[in-house]
């Protein structure tokens, strides 16, 4: 446990809580990246443009971060063949569409509200993610 | 200030919340779905503050008749649990498991100029675009 980091985790955390406190208060709307950055995949007239505003800030968030003095994380990609970011990336795509959310959407707004969809879907979530890197780590070995 | 300044501003505060919690890091987020390995807990602190300060946030802004920018909340309502949920659910926790990405973080590392990140972001829409072709397919044959 040597890389445990508890407070950034708790300050990054309540940063993400925080945005999405403010999304509902402005906007009405759920803090969820998968369902608003895949809503831009059918655009809805008057719909989109604050979904790619938010996509857009998110995409920005990291640059102004550094330029407000922050340090950027170490950034490494233990899977980085393009097959393994491939199947991951068609998987978690359709995956969280199918399954109405995702990290954010089903694990932070859902949880917060406790919803039971959004329980299940984040046990579900994270049940396949611990099976998933235990299979590939501990069984494969990879 | 309208709904697409209100979007960017936040897209921007959770990426830099991202940014602080190290999710954008893949090595990290997979350390903490590694349980039988050097097991990192730090992601649990990430959805716990968030999901924290979204359940006292939400409480209060729903509070309001309505938001500020916008006619009404949108919420979801649903309740019933279906196999597209724990389906869903499960092909992204596989794809999380796989590459260490889930669509927040890996939105937020696109400004930082890594392919590993470009590829999987193209493979996640890619995914996104299969679902609603999926989706209308199916909605014609009902």
């Amino acid at each position: 446990m040597e890389n445990f980091t508890p407070i950034s985790a708790l300050i990054g955390g309540m940063l993400i809580g925080l945005s999405a406190v403010l999304l509902m208060l402005l906007n009405g709307r759920v803090a969820g990246v998968s369902g608003i950055a895949g809503g831009l995949i059918v655009p809805v007239a008057g719909d989109w443009p604050w979904r790619l505003a938010f996509v857009l800030g998110l995409i920005a968030g990291p640059l102004v971060y550094i330029a407000l003095g922050g340090q950027l994380p170490d950034i490494q990609f233990p899977v980085a063949t393009p097959l393994g970011l491939i199947s991951a990336g068609l998987l978690v795509g359709f995956g969280t569409r199918l399954g109405g959310g995702c990290t954010s959407g089903h694990g932070v707004c859902g949880v917060s509200r406790l919803s039971v969809r959004s329980l299940v879907a984040t046990g579900a979530f994270m049940f396949a993610g611990f099976a998933t890197v235990y299979i590939i780590r501990h069984l494969m070995g990879a | 200030m309208n709904k697409i300044i209100s979007a960017f501003v936040i897209g921007i505060i959770f990426g830099i919340g991202l940014t602080i919690a190290q999710m954008v890091n893949p090595a990290k987020v997979l350390s903490f779905l590694d349980l039988a390995g050097n097991w990192d807990p730090s992601l649990a602190f990430v959805m716990g503050g968030g999901a924290g300060v979204a359940a006292i946030g939400y409480r209060l802004v729903l509070r309001r008749p309505r938001p500020i920018l916008a006619d009404a909340f949108q919420v979801p309502t649903r309740t019933d649990l279906d196999a597209r949920l724990i389906i869903g659910g499960g092909l992204f926790g596989i794809g999380w498991g796989i590459a260490g990405l889930c669509p927040g973080p890996a939105l937020a590392v696109l400004a930082l100029g890594r392919s590993e990140a470009m590829i999987f972001v193209l493979a996640m829409v890619t995914g996104f675009a299969l679902f609603a072709l999926y989706d209308r397919v199916r909605m014609k044959s009902q």
